[in-house]
C-alpha cells in the first residue's frame, strides 16, 4: 500500500473512532459526578477488613485474583524479554568501561538519593495498606533507585548490586507466595483469596490482614521483575556487540542477513 | 466552566488515543512506534481515573481525617489504572526487545523498509 | 480545582502530541519521561496518589530508560552494519 493510500485509510478509521467515541462519551455521567456506585461498595468492603488504603483493598483483597494475574502478565513478558534479548553466537560480551564520563554533581547527587530511594521504596512497599503505594509502586521505586547507580556511572557496582540468579529465584517466590496465600484462603475460608489473617485496627501496620502480605509478595516480584528487565536491555546496549564479520564464523553470517 | 468540563477529561483522553495511533500511522522507525503505543493507552489512565473523579473528594485512603463519611473519589478505577499501568510496561518491554531482535535480524527498524525486503 | 484539572488535562493533551510528533526516538525518551511527569501532576490533582506514584517510577523513569538502550543498541547495530557494507 502506497504511503498515500495509507494516509487516507487512516483518516476514514480517525473520523469513525471519533464518531463512536463521542457516541461512547456522551451517553457516560458527567465528570465529576455524585454517582459511584462502585465507589460505594468498594469503600464498605474495604471498611470491612480495616483497610485504610482502600486501593489496596480492591487491588489484593477484592480483586486479588486479578492482580494475580496481572503479574503473570508481568513475570511472563520478563520472561519473554529475557528469550528475546539472550545473547546470540554472533554475539561476544566485552568489559564495560568502568571509567564513565560523569559530572561530579550527579555523582554527589547519586550517593545522596540512593540510599534514600531504596529507603523509600521499602517504606512503600511496607506500608501499601495504610498509605499510598503497595507492592508495584514500591517494587519499582526500589528497581528504579537500584539503576541509579548506573545514571551515577557506577555500572560496576550495578552489576555487583543485582546477582541476577537471585533475583530470578526472589521473582519466582514473589509469584509463588502470592499464589500461596491464594491457596491459604481457599483452604481456611473456602473460597480463593479470602481475608484469613485476623484484622486490626484500622490504620494500624498489621491491620488488613492478608493485604500486607500480598503487597509484599508482589513487591518482591515487581522489583526482580524490573530489574532482570532493565539488566536485559543493558547487557544489549552496554555490554555485547557484534562479532567483527570478517569470516569468523562459516557462511551462516550471510544467510543471517 | 462546569458545563465545558462536564466531558472535556473524557475527550482529552479519547485524543491521546487517537494520537497515539496517528504517531503509529505516521511512525518512520519502529522504537517511535512502540512509544506512540505507549503514549496511546496513557489515554486509558486518564479516561479511567476521570469515570471515578467527583468534584470535592478526595484520595481513598482513610485515616485521622478521611473518615467514613467523607467524600472520595472511586478506588475501583485506581486500582484498575494501576494494572493498565503494569501491563501498559510489560508490553512496551516485550515490543522492545522484539524491535532490538529485528533489528539484528534485518539491519533496519523502518517499517517502509523492512516491508519492501519482505519482496 | 477545576481549572487546575483543566489545566493540567491541556498540558497532559500537549505533552502526548510532543511524545508523537518528536520523530527521533532518542529525543523520544526525553519527550516521554516529561510527558510521565505531567500525567503524574494530573493524577495527583484528580486524587489518584497511588496511580500518580507508579506512574512517575514507571512512565518517567522505568519506560523512558528502556527506550534509551534500545536506542543506543540499535544505532550500534546500524553502524557496525554499515561498516560490513
Amino acid at each position: 500500500m502506497s504511503r498515500r493510500a495509507r494516509m487516507v485509510l487512516l483518516a476514514l478509521g480517525l473520523a469513525g473512532a471519533v464518531v463512536v467515541l463521542a457516541v461512547g462519551v456522551l451517553g457516560l455521567p458527567a465528570f465529576g459526578g455524585h454517582r459511584h456506585p462502585y465507589r460505594d461498595l468498594a469503600v464498605a468492603a474495604s471498611f470491612r477488613h480495616a483497610t485504610a488504603n482502600a486501593v489496596s483493598a480492591v487491588n489484593f483483597d477484592q480483586r486479588a485474583l486479578d492482580t494475580f494475574g496481572e503479574e503473570t502478565i508481568l513475570v511472563a513478558s520478563v520472561a519473554g524479554v529475557a528469550a528475546l534479548l539472550r545473547p546470540v553466537r554472533r554475539e561476544r560480551r566485552r568489559q564495560v568501561d568502568p571509567e564513565m564520563p560523569v559530572m561530579d554533581s550527579t555523582r554527589l547527587l547519586t550517593a545522596v538519593f540512593f540510599p534514600v530511594t531504596l529507603l523509600i521504596g521499602i517504606d512503600v512497599v511496607a506500608h501499601g495498606a495504610i498509605t499510598p503505594g503497595g507492592g508495584f509502586q514500591g517494587g519499582v521505586v526500589l528497581a528504579t533507585g537500584l539503576h541509579l547507580l548506573y545514571v551515577g556511572g557506577r555500572y560496576r557496582l550495578l552489576e555487583r548490586m543485582r546477582p541476577l540468579p537471585l533475583f530470578e529465584i526472589t521473582e519466582a517466590a514473589g509469584l509463588v507466595s502470592f499464589i500461596a496465600i491464594g491457596l491459604a484462603g481457599l483452604a481456611v475460608a473456602g473460597h480463593l483469596f479470602s481475608n484469613v489473617v485476623p484484622q486490626g485496627r484500622m490504620g494500624q501496620l498489621t491491620s488488613a490482614g492478608t493485604v500486607g502480605l500480598l503487597s509484599c509478595a508482589v513487591g518482591m516480584a515487581v522489583v526482580s521483575s524490573v530489574v532482570i528487565l532493565l539488566a536485559g536491555f543493558l547487557d544489549q546496549a552496554l555490554a555485547l556487540e557484534e562479532e567483527p564479520a570478517a569470516g569468523q564464523w562459516d557462511g551462516r553470517e550471510g544467510a543471517a542477513r | 466552566m462546569i458545563g465545558f468540563l462536564a466531558y472535556y477529561p473524557y475527550a482529552v483522553a479519547g485524543a491521546i488515543v487517537l494520537l497515539g495511533l496517528v504517531g503509529i500511522a505516521i511512525s518512520r522507525d519502529l522504537v517511535h512506534a512502540v512509544v506512540c503505543l505507549s503514549v496511546c493507552q496513557s489515554g486509558t489512565y486518564v479516561f479511567l481515573l476521570a469515570v471515578g473523579y467527583q468534584y470535592g473528594g478526595i484520595a481513598p485512603i482513610f485515616g485521622s481525617t478521611v473518615h467514613r463519611g467523607t467524600p472520595v473519589v472511586d478506588p475501583v478505577v485506581q486500582a484498575l489504572s494501576l494494572t493498565d499501568i503494569v501491563v501498559s510496561a510489560a508490553i512496551t518491554s516485550m515490543l522492545l526487545a522484539l524491535v532490538i531482535q529485528i533489528a539484528k535480524r534485518r539491519g533496519t527498524v523502518d517499517p517502509d523498509e523492512l516491508r519492501s525486503l519482505e519482496g | 480545582m477545576i481549572i487546575v484539572i483543566a489545566a493540567l488535562l491541556t498540558l497532559v493533551l500537549i505533552g502526548a502530541a510532543v511524545v508523537v510528533f518528536t520523530r527521533r526516538p532518542a529525543q523520544q525518551a526525553v519527550t516521554l519521561g516529561g510527558y510521565g511527569v505531567l500525567l503524574s501532576l494530573l493524577f495527583v490533582a484528580v486524587q489518584a496518589p497511588d496511580v500518580a506514584l507508579s506512574q512517575l517510577a514507571v512512565g518517567t523513569a522505568v519506560v523512558p530508560l528502556m527506550v534509551m538502550l534500545a536506542v543506543r543498541k540499535i544505532t550500534t547495530l546500524r553502524r557496525s552494519g554499515r561498516e560490513d557494507r
